[in-house]
């Protein structure tokens, strides 16, 4: 029996850090202006009534700050849930997560487990100032001790909040913002699958796009857009980007031949690198083309009139997708 | 400052502290003697430990010379059950809560990071990465408060958290930080600032306009200045405002004004930033000779002291044994708890290096545990 209700992301997130709340007891959630105000995207709205000021507080405007005493409250037992407010907003904490949170479990021999979350929404399309439109996640795969999710529905999205706060690992969970408003039945029952698993989310058989997070949604359209030409596109929603779950990757590779990885974030040194480079490696007999990568151009996200031409879309999607046919 | 033993040894009778001094007046001579043979036993293991390092038996040595007042005395000062973040100098500290000494000599060697249980010890792993702690500091402050164990008045249950960090340390923004977050979450905790004014080659005037004891104020968190080579002045007044802490009175920051006698680590060189007439200065003011004068004046005799000469030796014999005696760590360490849950990709990379290391006939430890050979075995 499923129980389904039809939730926004930003509304799903809610609920699962909500549900965890109740659960447990050593959850806590804090950061920039999370608690009265419920975040600047109203994502933590309401906790702060209901679980009271102990374990919903507001943060100094100090990101390293919320990191470094989210470490030592986890070292005490709690699950910290701490929200950077804006993408670009995280690399002032970036040395107490890459030096300290990803660390500290390895230095001490598993004496210290890190189960902290930090929620970081990320991505443009929302014609914002600069430093609220970056997609910083492949500073945080390439640091051993991490993991990095990003949800793409609101089903994932109420999910793998709850799973990522149920790691005994550090989770940086990636939130799609330009998606929050997005609605999508939630099962209230059911987690589809485990946080680090990828979804097949269309079945095709021509060619494979594996993408995540704000970009699902671009490559479903761009799968419709082909359907229309008679062109059959398989779609992966890859989910988690450390680990990288490869099993149903190679999978559909091995049956379409043709792969392309696409993202907001520049394609340089990226998720879609790291994809390209393994399923050259362990589809090298199965592919027809080579593995093409779309993403942001390896240019600073630019001013947001600019930004419909730096994100990829369906068009750019389709685009690759000529090309890995042309082969 | 707050000084209670004079160069010469002799105890002051201050109004103004007196109530560090009452804090000494508590004290039996076994304690007293502790404080000393703790003293000389960091000593000895520091010059022996720069002597394996000089042997090529230690990547590197950061020695603590001149600091053992600073460290015995605060380390007694905190309570039994309070927990220490300390920074990488803390050797002397560490003794005080039962911190191995060859745990140390193991992370300077690489052998892994400390190795010692956290929990346990209630001392923290080092951190090299300057500030870091103290902002860990602060936040398992913030989970002690949040757990009610502050102000109880049940000595069994109430906690503070003490952070040790340097003068250099105090540039980085997470020590502002960490003081910031201390003092809107009125955290049981103490800052403690070893002042030994040279970070690497630039003095202290590098990294702050103010004094050190006053960095806290603007922050909401008050400062006091110690005499860091007074043992008895660093006890009293950390246990005075780690009771303080415990009971609910908030964060506090002390300044433990001292000296590096030494270099900042082996790979230093202070003879090409340093006026050696200034260490000369400072050795003067050595904080164990100063405590064997006032313990001479106490009427201890120099049986207590050739005892103390005699296990420097003991100690320098074990570390030097243990240490050659020392195997290299097993592969599985780096891979092992990289993550606490299982993680494909280490797994197999774990796997791989043993298959790579069993192809070239090395016997590796992910089976036998003990020994691995650093590059294959024999082959």
């Amino acid at each position: 029996m499923s129980n389904f209700v039809e939730l926004s992301i930003a509304k799903a997130i809610n609920a699962g850090i909500r549900k965890s709340m109740e659960n447990n007891s050593k959850v806590l959630v804090f950061g920039q202006d999370i608690a009265q105000l419920g975040g600047v995207f109203r994502v933590t709205e309401g906790l702060l009534d209901e679980f009271g000021s102990r374990r919903v507080f507001n943060s100094p405007i100090a990101e390293s700050g919320i990191v470094g005493t989210a470490i030592g409250l986890a070292m005490r037992g709690f699950r910290p849930v701490a929200e950077i407010q804006f993408d670009g907003f995280v690399y002032p904490a970036f040395n107490q997560i890459v030096t300290q949170l990803a660390k500290l479990t390895n230095r001490s021999e598993g004496f210290f487990e890190m189960p902290v979350v930090i929620r970081v929404p990320y991505g443009g399309g929302i014609g914002a100032v600069e430093h609220h439109s970056e997609s910083p996640e492949a500073y945080f795969a390439h640091t051993p001790g991490l993991r990095v999710v990003s949800p793409s529905n609101a089903n994932d999205a109420y999910w793998m909040i709850q799973q990522a706060i149920e790691s005994r690992d550090p989770v940086m969970f990636f939130e799609p913002k330009r998606r929050y408003w997005q609605k999508g039945q939630v099962d209230l029952d059911q987690a589809p699958m485990s946080l680090h698993s990828a979804a097949t989310v269309r079945q095709g058989s021509d060619v494979t796009i594996a993408t995540y997070g704000p970009m699902v949604v671009t490559a479903l359209q761009a799968a419709q857009n082909a359907a229309a030409e008679g062109i059959n596109i398989e779609v992966i929603d890859i989910r988690s980007m450390s680990p990288i779950d490869f099993g149903p990757i190679v999978e559909s590779v091995k049956r379409t031949g043709r792969l392309i990885v696409a993202h907001e974030a520049s394609t340089f040194v990226s998720i879609s690198s790291e994809i390209a480079a393994k399923i050259a490696e362990l589809c090298f007999y199965h592919l027809e083309a080579p593995v093409i990568r779309v993403g942001g151009f390896d240019v600073p996200y630019p001013a947001a009139k600019l930004e419909e031409l730096f994100l990829p879309d369906a068009d750019r999607l389709m685009e690759a997708v000529d090309r890995v046919l042309a082969y | 400052m707050v000084q209670l033993l004079t160069v010469d040894g002799d105890f002051i009778e201050s109004k103004e502290h007196s109530v560090y001094g009452e804090l000494v007046r508590q004290l039996r001579e076994a304690d007293f003697l502790k404080f000393y043979r703790d003293m000389a036993r960091i000593r000895r293991f520091d010059e022996e430990a720069t002597a394996l390092q000089r042997q090529g038996q230690m990547g590197l040595w950061v020695s603590a010379i001149g600091q053992e007042g600073a460290q015995i005395g605060s380390g007694y000062g905190v309570g039994p059950n309070d927990h220490i973040f300390p920074s990488y100098r803390e050797h002397g500290v560490a003794i005080t809560h039962g911190v191995d000494l060859m745990s140390i000599i193991k992370t300077f060697r690489g052998v892994n990071h400390g190795g010692w249980n956290p929990k346990e010890n209630r001392f923290h792993l080092y951190a090299i990465v300057l500030g870091t702690q103290t902002l860990h500091a602060t936040g398992y402050a913030m989970g002690i408060n949040f757990e009610g164990l502050v102000g109880t008045g049940d000595p069994e249950k109430d906690l503070a958290v003490i952070t040790y960090f340097g003068d250099g340390s105090t540039a980085e923004g997470d020590v502002s930080e960490s003081l910031l977050f201390a003092a809107i979450n009125n955290t049981p905790q103490v800052f403690f600032c070893q002042n030994n004014q040279w970070a690497i080659s630039s003095p202290v005037g590098t990294q702050t306009k103010v004094p050190l004891f006053k960095r806290g104020e603007g922050f909401g968190v008050p400062g006091i200045r110690v005499d860091g080579n007074d043992v008895l002045a660093c006890y009293a007044v950390t246990k005075k405002h780690m009771d303080d802490a415990r009971s609910g009175k908030g964060p506090s920051l002390i300044e433990a004004l001292t000296y590096r006698i030494g270099s900042h680590t082996t790979s230093d060189d202070p003879s090409k930033y340093r006026d050696p007439a200034e260490v000369a200065e400072w050795a003067a003011k050595d904080p164990i000779i100063r405590f064997e004068r006032f313990l001479r004046k106490q009427g201890i005799g120099q049986d207590f002291f050739d005892e103390v000469k005699i296990a420097g030796d003991e100690l320098a014999a074990d570390l030097r044994e243990k240490t050659f005696a020392m195997t290299e760590p097993p592969m599985e360490l780096m891979f092992d708890h990289v993550y606490s849950e299982p993680h494909p990709l280490i797994d197999e990379q774990k796997a791989w290096l043993q298959a790579y290391e069993e192809s070239l006939g090395g016997h590796t430890s992910i089976n036998n545990g003990e020994e691995t050979p650093k590059y294959g075995g024999t082959h």
